[in-house]
């Protein structure tokens, strides 16, 4: 069941990943990027991760996407029209990207020989309750440096994006 | 096919950060650029909880949710800025945004 769960929704994520950066349209790569969070969501469910599993919809499904879609409402981007690409870059990009990738997971198995088997409810730390235990108790001071974080993002996006500049 | 492992996590993380990189290098949309830097933090994010689960310790999880955070405030701040620039060079297009070049 595990497997049928990861496989099934790994797959989705990476060709929801791949659609976001081969569509010609913004609105079609936002709604992939909304496919992407989905699932990565359901495997941070397997992972036992339920707050975070939660935080990843409302968060970035619920905020981010709304933000990206609207901006390109405002904005009226349409398709992008393709560039002229280097006979090299079109003709050895896909190759040295399965290169790359295979290079990457050749070293992870060699040194992070992953013994440890990943099973649905083994690992349950990851409730609201004991996530924020931490963030409150051990986690406070970063906890209040991030709120500061998002007060200056909230003040520098109104000031970027305001009519006289 | 064996069980999952930690190990699978890992390389769902690494192809999704390939994938991210590859739209932040190849494409010309400033949109879909910052798009693509949310799959790059998203990759990031699976490998700390898939680490999380398996060190059964719950400070993975913690600053995933710091990464969250960030990039939360880099979206709105990206699109501020791209909205100023729009208003000023009537264009989204990373490479007509040529005003530094020499």
């Amino acid at each position: 069941m595990d497997v049928i769960l990861f496989l099934i929704f790994a797959i989705i994520a990476v060709v929801c990943a791949v659609n976001v950066v081969v569509q010609t349209h913004p609105i079609a790569s936002a709604i992939s990027l909304v496919g992407v969070m989905g699932s990565l969501a359901v495997l941070y469910l397997l992972l036992g991760a339920e707050f975070l599993a939660m935080a990843q919809i409302i968060v970035y499904a619920g905020a981010i996407m709304v933000l990206f879609v609207f901006v390109i409402m405002l904005l009226n981007a349409g398709a992008e029209s393709k560039r002229g690409r280097s006979l090299v870059a079109q003709l050895l990009g896909f190759p040295l990207l399965i290169a790359l990738l295979a290079l990457a997971s050749y070293f992870i198995q060699r040194y992070y020989p992953g013994t440890a088997t990943v099973q649905f409810g083994a690992f349950k730390a990851g409730t609201a309750q004991n996530i924020g235990r931490a963030l409150f108790t051990q986690y406070l001071l970063p906890f209040e440096v991030t709120s500061i974080l998002i007060l200056i993002a909230i003040v520098g996006a109104v000031v970027l994006a305001r009519k006289e500049l | 096919m064996g069980p999952i492992t930690t190990t699978h996590y890992i390389a769902l993380s690494a192809a999704l950060l390939l994938i991210g990189t590859i739209g932040v290098l190849t494409r010309r949309n400033i949109v879909i650029v910052l798009m693509s830097i949310e799959l790059i933090l998203n990759a990031v994010n699976i490998n700390l909880i898939a680490f999380s689960h398996n060190l059964h310790n719950v400070n993975g999880q913690i600053f995933a949710i710091f990464v969250i955070t960030d990039a939360v405030a880099e979206a709105a701040v990206g699109l501020g800025i791209l909205i100023a620039l729009f208003r000023n060079k009537e264009t989204v297009l990373a490479d007509e945004v040529d005003l530094l070049k020499w």
